[in-house]
């Protein structure tokens, strides 16, 4: 599957990890269940296993030990990624990320590299339940030493598509440990194509920062100055973008949309920039609310725009437990229409 | 110098560094705590005489024994103490997070053998010879990671001797109120090869640490030597709370140095004591007047 054209998300992530282990001898992987002809329970390190036996190693339900294990390899030069099967199992690496991992160039004075990826898929509206649909990312927000990476589906003008070249970067350039953010069903979006954005006029803000990643701005083509800027990343943008569709065309309110793949350290220069021409603000993430990503977005666009900045709003999960049954699940996430609906009442009430 | 007298003055060096740290400690020049190894000297310098120049050492909270035997300087030691931009780490990591070399020690308990677990395995995929040490204690043995990294040491036959430096004390609650079953049993349920002492001796645990390294070395399996030992001083600084008389007992019967020194000549105690003390002394002052502006 590694050779044909990536259509999907998921695609373009597995084509990012086949060229990445057959670039670099020193990339290996480990996880649970990800052997062929399984390949990992979403599927994303499918033919790995068969591609580079040796390189690819199935583990026990030990996240912990896997990821400290990464580390001591990282620190010996080889580049380990981790497959956590869910990402409500990061609290199980936490102690590994960041007691160990991320501390370990910084406490050796600089003297180590730590490039261990460490994969996770994170969100729910799928129906599994309190322990297997949450968005953690939060907690490893603000990490000293640890990047936090989300991809977008977006073909951009790479081969692999911006998923796997995101995922590809990162595996073979960072030298201090990443957590890389997928998202449950935005595996199964389809890459975003030129043809796909013609109602769009799209950005590519490519930041020169290492590993490699993009700040993505959409706004609506031919369209009025927007009057609201929206921040979202992963599977949130893609609702996000649904969002600003409708609100144009059914509302005539026009958004534009920021969507950076590096969510830690913080880099926001470009949504500060649209911000100052909007003087709105609405984030989005499928996370819970308090201390989550909207909180830091915001406190920081306040802290640089002081009154440029006139309005800001965080969209987020309600904080409770993600229920199993689908319309309880339903009810606890943000979605398209909670988005339509804020940023009317952002509109409206000015 | 023959290895009786090499043995006692690398024993002595150990002990001479300490005793000094925690003789300086009140005088308000280090900052912070440190965890010394009174009493298990015997253990990093039997273990790791035997390491060829390529091995890989990781160490917890109380290394400094494990460093200078790894052949560290003393010098660059009390600079990381005393937090000298010059110091190992810069004065970033302090007592119990250090790097040197193929050195590497830090301070959550459990963490470090997979630190280790993982550099063993990177080891076996890309040496032919080259193996890691890992220490770790008694106390370590509550900590859950242990149990997955043991399980998949074996499962992977990574190159990797464990030594499980037991002092029979965690900070200051007894094994006894923390451990269940039998430590060599754990290890041989992961089918471990453990092999198990309960000495103070570096002549009875040199030879037998040279062996198991060897077959480390040769056969690319893992091993765990468990050491029963006695922690002669406090955990820390100051929070030693067993009865005096327990720890007087413990001198007269289970102090390294005094065990090894026995086998020396007054005369060639004397001269070693007195080379070594000045060179530790001139290491702490050397390090002091390094510079200290850390911008």
């Amino acid at each position: 599957m590694n050779t044909t054209k990536p259509i999907t998300v998921l695609d373009s992530l597995n084509s990012g990890l086949h060229q990445a282990f057959r670039d670099n001898p020193k990339v290996f992987m480990l996880g649970e269940d990800i052997l062929d002809p399984y390949g990992g329970a979403f599927k994303v390190s499918r033919g790995l296993s068969n591609a580079f036996p040796k390189r690819v190693i199935t583990t026990p339900i030990s996240e912990a030990g896997i990821t400290g294990i990464a580390g001591g390899m990282a620190l010996r030069g080889l580049r380990p990624i981790v497959e956590i099967m869910f990402g409500d199992f990061s609290t199980l690496i936490a102690d590994q990320v960041i007691n160990h991992l991320a501390k370990f160039q910084m406490m050796y004075h600089q003297q180590v590299s730590v490039p261990v990826l460490i994969r996770t898929p994170m969100g729910g509206r799928r129906g599994y339940g309190p322990t297997h649909s949450q968005t953690l990312e939060k907690f490893f927000l603000g990490v000293p030493g640890l990047t936090v990476l989300a991809p977008f589906h977006l073909q951009g003008e790479q081969p692999l598509g911006m998923p796997g070249q995101l995922l590809y970067e990162a595996i073979l350039s960072a030298d201090t440990p990443v957590l890389f953010v997928e998202n449950k069903l935005q595996y199964l979006l389809r890459l975003l194509k030129p043809s796909d954005l013609a109602e769009f006029d799209l950005s590519i803000l490519r930041s020169n920062h290492k590993p490699q990643h993009d700040t993505y701005k959409f706004s609506i083509h031919a369209a009025p100055q927007p009057n609201i800027t929206l921040a979202a990343y992963g599977y949130m943008a893609h609702l996000a973008l649904q969002a600003m569709l409708e609100l144009a065309y059914e509302h005539e309110i026009f958004c534009e949309l920021l969507v950076p793949t590096r969510l830690a350290p913080f880099e926001l220069t470009p949504l500060f920039d649209s911000i100052a021409r909007t003087g709105r603000l609405l984030t989005v993430e499928e996370g819970t609310l308090t201390l989550g990503w909207g909180a830091e977005v915001l406190a920081r666009a306040a802290e640089v725009l002081g009154p440029d900045l006139k309005q800001a709003r965080r969209l987020a999960a309600k904080e409770t437990v993600i229920p199993a049954a689908p319309q309880l699940e339903a009810d606890c996430l943000p979605n398209t229409n909670d988005i339509i609906r804020t940023v009317r009442e952002m509109i409206v009430k000015r | 110098m023959d290895e009786n007298a090499r043995f006692y003055q690398l024993l002595y060096t150990i002990r001479a560094f300490e005793s000094l740290l925690l003789e300086k400690f009140p005088t308000g020049i280090f900052h912070g705590t440190t965890h010394t190894s009174l009493g298990q000297e015997a253990n990093a310098v039997g273990v790791l005489s035997h390491l060829a120049e390529n091995d890989v050492v990781v160490s917890n909270h109380r290394c400094h024994g494990h460093f200078l035997a790894y052949g560290g300087d003393p010098q660059a030691l009390f600079a990381e103490l005393l937090g000298k931009p010059g110091g190992l780490c810069g004065g970033i990591g302090g007592s119990q997070h250090i790097h040197w070399r193929n050195f590497y020690a830090s301070g959550i308990q459990g963490g470090t053998l997979a630190m280790a677990a993982g550099m063993s395995l990177a080891e076996k995929y890309t040496a032919k010879d080259t193996i890691v040490v890992d220490f770790m204690g008694d106390g370590t043995l509550g900590e859950g990671i242990v149990y997955e990294c043991l399980n998949m040491i074996s499962l992977w036959q990574t190159p990797l001797l464990i030594v499980l430096e037991n002092n029979q004390i965690a900070q200051t609650t007894p094994a006894h109120m923390t451990i269940a079953g039998s430590l060599t049993q754990r290890f041989e349920a992961f089918n471990l090869p453990t092999t198990y002492l309960d000495t103070s001796d570096i002549l009875v645990i040199a030879p037998i640490a040279s062996e198991l390294i060897d077959k480390v070395r040769s056969e690319r399996h893992p091993q765990v030597l468990i050491i029963t030992t006695a922690r002669l001083g406090a955990h820390s600084k100051g929070d030693d709370t067993r009865p005096k008389q327990e720890l007087e007992q413990l001198w007269q019967s289970r102090d390294p140095v005094a065990i090894q020194g026995v086998r020396l000549t007054e005369a060639e105690r004397q001269h070693i004591n007195q080379a070594v003390d000045e060179r530790i002394q001139s290491a702490l002052m050397t390090a002091l007047a390094m510079k200290s502006d850390q911008r």
